[in-house]
């Protein structure tokens, strides 16, 4: 193999690392909080998609691709990108007020088997709406490519790094420096102290829907970007390896679902490319196996020590 | 009228009869304990009223107005601050970003003075608000969950065993606060198990067994108190 090849893959791998990483926030953030695992959130991403599949054609139909060819170019994804997120940070808020909010008492396993539900119904509501021939979506910053020194990288690759980089700029300021993002940590720790501090549980539990959901409209957008087949089942797949990458980065741990994230691509790539692509997810869970026997919480899952 | 009254509270965990018919009041300024042995209700009877346990009938009344079964995140902005048993302090934040959690109600454009306020009664968070709390003693995470309290301007504190798991000598300075914070204004609500170091610091205090008040007096006379001596003061 030469290094040429090997820096593609690596790129490749960080790209789809990225889009896993960004899905694996929204679950990483929810469990931290809610101590929930909201399967749904793989669906949440195709709706998404297929927001910002319809808003492209509406908004780029509006537009000449001859005399506003700026227009006609940025517009479509621009107002796809955004009312694809608008719609899925509606849809996680509602998601959570009917389905989950009612449980908060009740066993996880509950909660569970309701997400899981919640799951199966968005992706029959979209056959029912949308049904389920695919949908070619076109990539939201066109098939472009640079040239990095000897490398060829496209546009979609680059765009998806680089929202990887800045969502997770952004969340590590939300978390660390402003209030509410403090907020949602104290919660994180203790429900009943977040409480006595005047924090507002609910409230702070649907914030979180918010943002993840919110990233899970980006997720979707990128995702069908780099593969462009959209079907009411495209976000079920992606959506458990990035819930794999959160638990192999330790799930609650926004760092780790990075990590995980992007390890997770990286191992996905190199195993399609140098072992087999039939195998390639095969080798993804094995991996997962072998570090959860090792390390049980997770990459940078802590273990949290009290003192007496 | 005083601050606090609570009236003929029940409480039941599923079917469990845990608070039965207890009353007592807080006057503004005062030092009110409530003692008694593990399992007499005393952790039960703060956390109905600071909202995090709902009670079947009585009412709660907190400066004239009926606080039974409100949120509890809704009771820190009207002045009820609880320190948690087990102190509770948000073990992965910084010191400084506890203290800043206990402001959650206030307007952010107090919160440093507040802050300066919490360091100069206790020098030592000061040393270490860049810490994570989790790393801190025993008695320093005492003293942050107090300061974390204060935060908030309470108009009454409630705490929750502040002694518990603590050395003796801890337990002698975690006792000099509280008296100093009282001298300051603050009216404080205090459970404890070690009962002679409340009965010392109280201005009245009320005896819980089995979820009743069973006796009930200053902290003087309850030092004194043949019966109380005997279950809780070791002869």
């Amino acid at each position: 193999m030469d290094f040429l090849t090997l820096m593609d893959y690596l790129i490749r791998g960080l790209s789809l690392g990225s889009i896993y990483a960004i899905i694996a926030l929204g679950y990483t953030m929810v469990y931290g909080i809610a101590k929930m695992l909201n399967f749904a959130h793989g669906d949440v991403i195709m709706v998404g998609a297929y927001i910002c599949f319809f808003t492209m054609n509406r908004v780029g139909a509006m537009f000449d691709p001859e005399t506003q060819a700026l227009a006609a170019a940025v517009a479509p994804a621009l107002a796809g990108v955004l009312l694809s997120m608008v719609v899925c940070t509606v849809l996680g808020v509602v998601i959570e007020g009917l389905a989950y909010k009612p449980l908060r008492q009740a066993p996880s396993l509950a909660v569970l088997i309701t997400a899981i539900g919640v799951s199966y119904f968005l992706q029959n509501a979209a056959q029912l709406l949308w049904t389920s021939s695919p949908k070619y979506f076109s990539p939201i910053v066109g098939s472009g490519q640079v040239q990095a020194g000897p490398l060829t990288i496209s546009h979609v690759i680059l765009v998806t790094i680089v929202a990887c980089v800045v969502i997770m700029l952004a969340l590590t300021f939300f978390t660390n420096k402003t209030k509410m993002g403090k907020a949602m940590r104290a919660v994180s720790e203790d429900k009943g102290a977040a409480q006595l501090m005047g924090i507002n549980v609910n409230r702070t539990i649907s914030m979180t829907f918010a943002i993840g959901s919110a990233l899970a409209a980006i997720a979707g957008v990128l995702l069908c970007s780099a593969y462009p087949t959209l079907t009411p089942t495209t976000g079920s797949m992606p959506g458990i390896k990035a819930f794999t990458a959160a638990v192999f980065g330790g799930i609650g741990s926004i760092p780790g679902a990075l990590l995980g994230g992007l390890l997770l691509g990286i191992i996905e790539i190199f195993a399609s490319a140098y072992i087999s692509t039939q195998l390639s997810t095969a080798v993804v869970f094995g991996v997962l196996i072998v570090i959860l026997l090792v390390k049980p919480a997770g990459l940078l899952g802590k273990t949290v020590r009290e003192k007496v | 009228m005083a601050m606090l009254t609570v009236e003929d509270l029940n409480v039941y965990y599923g079917a469990i009869h845990a608070i039965k018919n207890v009353s007592f009041y807080v006057d503004e300024g005062e030092i009110v304990t409530l003692i008694g042995a593990n399992g007499a209700g005393k952790t039960t009877t703060l956390q109905t009223i600071s909202g995090l346990l709902r009670s079947r009938t009585g009412s709660i009344i907190f400066q004239g107005k009926n606080i039974s079964n409100t949120h509890p995140h809704l009771l820190v902005g009207q002045g009820l601050a609880q320190v948690p048993e087990g102190r509770r302090v948000f073990l992965q934040m910084s010191v400084e970003e506890n203290l800043e959690m206990g402001a959650f109600t206030q307007p952010s454009s107090g919160v440093d003075r507040d802050l300066e306020m919490v360091y100069a009664q206790f020098p030592r968070l000061k040393e270490r608000r860049r810490q994570v709390a989790g790393t801190l003693s025993g008695g320093e995470q005492q003293m942050l969950a107090m300061g974390r309290a204060l935060m908030s301007h309470p108009k009454l504190l409630m705490l929750d065993e502040p002694s518990m798991g603590l050395a003796p000598i801890l337990v002698e300075q975690i006792f000099d606060i509280i008296r100093d914070l009282n001298k300051q204004g603050s009216t404080i609500l205090l459970v404890e198990q070690n009962a002679q170091m409340a009965l010392s610091v109280a201005h009245r205090g009320y005896v819980l067994e089995t979820g009743k008040v069973v006796t009930t007096g200053t902290g003087a006379e309850l030092l004194k108190d043949e019966a109380v001596k005997k279950a809780y003061l070791g002869g």
